[in-house]
């Protein structure tokens, strides 16, 4: 039995020093893939959900969740995943939008629910803030990003796909 | 059969659909005709790896016998598939992986929207998340589909020889047999039946506007519900699967 020495607050403060291994700029918790932290009689249970099914950071982020609580003494620690509910870009708070803005990829505009606005949005370039701007591809260098390029400034840049 | 039997074999059908395709389309990166598209196949490749791999750790729970996902992938051979065979089939030109990827899509996009509302609470979740990724696949095959169809005379033409071609492996994506019927009763699985109708009428429009013929409805191909499949299947699997079969339990 594991007398619990941290509190839920204490773990979500550890978890948040993890960054998104994909986009190193926000962390996990900013993403919107911790779900919860259950603290029960035989150890902690960190609870995540992948941005994409596919996503291939989730392995790391695994890895990086045990490792980093337990270089601070909180252990044992598993960490499980769910699918329900499905994640969307709703979860990404507004500081981790700026953030995300700020390092150069323009933030999700709104939820994926919204099925008529999944494709050909007003994106504004992150660099020069000009709304003209165009689709360059779908699909980007990691699942959950759009190319897009500036008119005004000519810039290519990255936007995070609503989800 | 069991219900347990059965959503043991539901499971991996959904599994193998999305592992074959994810294969087949994995075959574009560094092939593709630009590097856009490039991007685009191997995204959507990526997407089906994670419902395969979802689908696939789901079918050895159900089963019981400490399979993982890996186990289910790399040792079954391919009388132990039961992915559709539209999904095995080589990839033929651009237009015609385009055409297979606006035919699944658009099935998933209606298939997927029902497993949602499955009273299985795993087979919902992972439905529920697949379904936004279809969505933007669909959107991607529909957008190609158009504009490859409404293109040039040669563009159109190979479209079209697309859709003729594939169109007897359609039938299938709507088949039911036993395991379908025992699940239905309790919700579990969907009823494909009923989804054909929509399905038509979607794939009818969009190729209208990409100035496709639809084909006369004729023969339709069958056989994965039983494990049976085209010459294509067992090529894919002695690749994917050597490293495995050469070195059991190989890790690294």
């Amino acid at each position: 039995m594991v007398v619990s020495r941290f509190d839920k607050e204490q773990i979500l403060d550890i978890l948040a020093t993890i960054p998104d291994p994909e986009i190193p700029v926000v962390n996990i918790l900013e993403m919107g893939m911790v779900k919860d932290v259950v603290i029960g009689d035989d150890g902690y249970e960190v609870i995540i959900t992948p941005t994409y099914s596919g996503c291939p950071a989730v392995g790391m982020i695994t890895a990086d969740i045990r490792s980093t609580l337990e270089a601070k003494g909180v252990v044992p620690t598993t960490v499980r995943m769910v699918y329900d509910p499905a994640w969307t870009t709703d979860w990404m708070t507004d500081v981790a939008k700026k953030k995300l803005h700020d390092y150069g990829i323009a933030p999700p505009l709104h939820s994926s629910c919204n099925d008529e606005m999944l494709d050909n949005n007003t994106i504004t370039c992150p660099r020069c803030g000009s709304e003209r701007t165009h689709l360059l591809s779908r699909f980007g260098s990691t699942a959950c990003k759009a190319l897009y390029k500036c008119d005004a400034c000519l810039e290519p840049f990255e936007y995070f796909k609503c989800h | 059969m069991t219900e347990q039997q059965a959503l043991y074999k539901y499971s991996l059908r959904l599994g193998d659909n999305a592992l074959i395709l994810s294969a087949r389309l994995s075959e574009w990166c560094s092939n593709a005709p630009f590097l856009e598209e490039d991007l685009a196949v191997t995204n959507m490749a990526l997407d089906l790896i994670g419902r395969a791999q979802a689908m696939l750790k789901y079918a050895g729970e159900v089963d019981g016998n400490s399979k993982t996902e890996d186990d289910l992938a790399y040792r079954r051979g391919e009388r132990d598939y039961y992915n559709n065979l539209i999904m095995e089939l080589p990839n033929g030109d651009f237009a015609y992986t385009m055409v297979r990827q606006l035919f699944v899509s658009t099935f998933e996009l209606f298939f997927y929207e029902e497993l949602q509302k499955s009273t299985d609470a795993t087979l919902a979740a992972i439905a529920a998340k697949t379904l936004k990724e279809v969505k933007y696949h669909h959107l991607h095959a529909k957008d190609w589909v158009i504009r490859l169809g409404d293109g040039t005379e040669e563009s159109n033409r190979r479209v079209q020889q697309a859709v003729n071609q594939l169109w007897m492996y359609t039938g299938e994506l709507f088949e039911m047999d036993g395991t379908d019927a025992l699940l239905m009763k309790d919700g579990i699985a969907v009823n494909a039946e009923h989804l054909k109708m929509g399905w038509i009428q979607m794939v009818t429009q969009i190729l209208a506007l990409a100035n496709i013929e639809l084909p006369a409805d004729g023969y339709m191909q069958s056989g994965s519900r039983m494990g049976i499949h085209t010459e294509h299947l067992g090529h894919i699997l002695s690749e994917m699967q050597y490293l495995q079969r050469a070195y059991p339990d190989a890790t690294w």
